[in-house]
């Protein structure tokens, strides 16, 4: 177990290398830069800045000193907001972030484990079916649409849950943001879990376990949800990613001041060291993840170990 | 001899989308303490089905009607939390595959001590002891090591050995054998049937060996029933059945087995397929494919009726049968 988690932490490296070094050309391929204005600044200015921020130097060498400094944990100065570093920002934007998503997360991980489950012991009854449509209303509105149907439903006319905004401890401005983003993750989740529940639960090694008469509460609980967990928990990582990515939208739309707010404005602006401190954030919240899920795989399933 | 199980008119339905299928029809049979019954029959006689019904492990659609007594207690129709007194506990089942009859996530040790917790009231620690020593009464080599490995670990012999060990635990009066050896290796077969006649003869347990084999019934068993198209077409023991089959179904199957004394250059199976179970011939089901059948044959099923001796059959041809020289 121990040698499976240090190749996984290795394996890892690589991948954050290359992740950094696709970032790092794609963003420079697309038009403009961040001293482009609705007014052209003075040729000398624009050199003088360019300077600044090593611009003007080979695209090559830029991309080194790039890493060299981020391997020190520096993620450069913001080329926008000129007072503050990126470091800086996202500090300011992350934690809240961070808030946001991971408690939509663990809620829509538990709600979607919890529903799949129920749907699958149900299969074909109403339980099931009730559950199935719900889950499908959660996958198919996007997120945008849904936050909207919140703030005018329960923002505005029930006026049951501010619909925007953001005061520092209130759980209440919390409660349509993270529902919006809930929502499509739990339903991915719970029809994972589904699927995967009714295929454990008509196994040979359920029937075996039946016929030792172990009782439906014990066939559930030790044989059945370990193997059904399988498919869902390898989903987990790609899932993390989705909510994130939502969160950005979320973020805006409920005027909360996450990192999403700034990601946005950064890309618009081609403030270079912005959009990439924070691509980078991400991505190495999602290996983390990654890193997490694959630790869990190993413990559910015996086979990963050795292989 | 004391009866430890009595199947009465015992049938098993399933129902399709539009149309119910029989899987199995009026089964009647007793089973003693001690003796080994072999059920013979080709895939979709219904053998395993009447045998999944008595532990109530029939798929959601399928129905099951009639009685099987254990004693004073009828299996058939009982609500599940009920059966679960007793599966596990006095009446156990071991499957064809072995390599999908356990549960991969558990260690062999958990899946097996999990019985006698339930059925016994062990302590976990006990429990374990007791499914280590199972497993080396099964002739488990490093017993310890075994229980401590994940299924995936083990061969599929060593992992049919655990389920046998798993089914011997609290030394139930039935076991059910569903093709136990069908997916194991040749020279594996062989050791696994001396286990299971040793393991059965020592603890007095009852076995329902579930085959096609017939190399396998000759062997173990006592007494055979022959089933064909969800109903037993003859019953006996083994040697008279062997030896002087009186149904023609029952020497086809003879027939299609390879003898080591007879070097016969091709085998000589029974012509035909078996039939569908949703549309069974009428009269008797066999008669598309039986060398002696008659227009008796053609227009009314026979019963199963008793022909001295302790033998059933379900047949109207008396005469003598030459095989695979009438047709």
């Amino acid at each position: 177990m121990f040698g499976y988690v240090t190749r996984r932490v290795l394996s890892a490296i690589p991948i954050a290398l290359i992740a950094v070094t696709a970032c790092f050309f794609i963003l420079r391929l697309a038009p403009g830069g961040p001293f482009d204005g609705e007014r052209a600044l003075p040729p000398t200015t624009l050199a003088n800045l360019r300077a600044h921020y090593n611009l003007d130097l080979p695209l090559i060498q830029q991309y080194f000193i790039y890493v060299w400094r981020l391997l020190q944990g520096d993620f450069g100065p913001s080329m926008v907001y000129n007072d503050f570093t990126v470091a800086e920002m996202l500090w300011i934007g992350l934690p809240f972030t961070l808030m946001l998503g991971f408690s939509a997360f663990i809620i829509g991980t538990i709600v979607g484990l919890v529903a799949g489950a129920l749907s699958a012991v149900n299969q074909n009854k109403w339980p099931d079916y009730v559950l199935v449509l719900l889950v499908m209303i959660g996958l198919v509105v996007p997120n945008f649409l849904m936050a909207a149907i919140m703030q005018l439903v329960f923002g505005v006319y029930l006026d049951w849950f501010p619909a925007g905004g953001w005061q520092a401890g209130s759980i209440p401005h919390l409660v349509l943001p993270i529902t919006v983003l809930v929502l499509p993750h739990a339903g991915r989740t719970a029809r994972l879990m589904r699927g995967s529940m009714i295929e454990v639960l008509g196994t040979n090694y359920v029937r075996t376990a039946k016929s030792k008469g172990l009782g439906q509460r014990l066939i559930l609980a030790r044989h059945a949800i370990k193997p059904a967990l399988l498919p869902v928990v390898s989903y987990l990582g790609p899932g993390l990613s989705y909510l994130l990515t939502g969160s950005l939208v979320v973020e805006q739309v409920f005027a909360l001041p996450g990192i999403g707010k700034y990601f946005i404005s950064a890309a618009l602006n081609r403030d270079y060291g912005l959009v990439l401190g924070t691509t980078i954030l991400y991505m190495f919240i999602i290996l983390a993840v990654n890193l997490l899920v694959d630790i869990i795989y190993a413990w559910l399933d015996p086979k990963v170990r050795y292989s | 001899m004391k009866t430890v199980l009595s199947v009465e008119d015992m049938s098993v339905t399933f129902a399709l989308h539009q149309s119910e299928v029989h899987a199995v029809r009026e089964m009647n049979f007793s089973l003693s303490e001690g003796e080994t019954l072999a059920v013979v029959g080709e895939s979709g006689s219904g053998k395993s089905q009447a045998f999944l019904a008595i532990m109530g492990l029939l798929a959601k659609n399928g129905q099951a009607g009639g009685r099987a007594m254990m004693g004073d207690i009828n299996l058939i129709g009982m609500a599940p939390r009920q059966l679960d007194t007793h599966r596990g506990k006095d009446i156990a089942m071991i499957f064809q595959d072995p390599m999908t009859s356990l549960n991969p996530t558990l260690k062999v040790k958990t899946q097996l001590s999990e019985v006698l917790v339930k059925h016994r009231g062990f302590d976990q620690r006990k429990a374990t002891m007791a499914a280590v020593e199972m497993l080396e009464r099964v002739g488990i080599p490093e017993p310890v090591k075994r229980a401590n490995a994940y299924p995936h670990e083990l061969s599929g012999g060593m992992r049919q050995r655990v389920m046998i060990a798993m089914a011997l635990l609290c030394q139930p009066k039935i076991l059910i054998a569903d093709e136990p050896t069908t997916a194991l290796d040749v020279t594996v077969q062989a050791q696994m049937l001396d286990l299971f006649k040793t393991l059965t003869d020592d603890f007095g347990t009852s076995l329902v060996l579930i085959t096609h084999d017939l190399g396998v019934v000759a062997g173990v068993a006592d007494r055979m029933m022959v089933m064909y198209g969800g109903r037993a077409v003859e019953k006996g023991t083994v040697d008279d059945l062997f030896y002087d089959p009186r149904h023609p179904y029952t020497l086809g199957l003879l027939h299609s087995t390879p003898h080591i004394a007879h070097r016969t250059a091709r085998l000589d199976p029974i012509q035909g397929l078996p039939p569908s179970l949703e549309h069974l011939p009428k009269g008797c089901s066999f008669n598309p494919r039986c060398a002696f059948a008659f227009d008796r044959c053609l227009a009314e099923r026979p019963p199963l009726a008793d022909t001295g001796n302790g033998r059933e059959k379900a047949c109207f041809y008396e005469g003598p049968m030459a095989y695979g020289k009438v047709a």
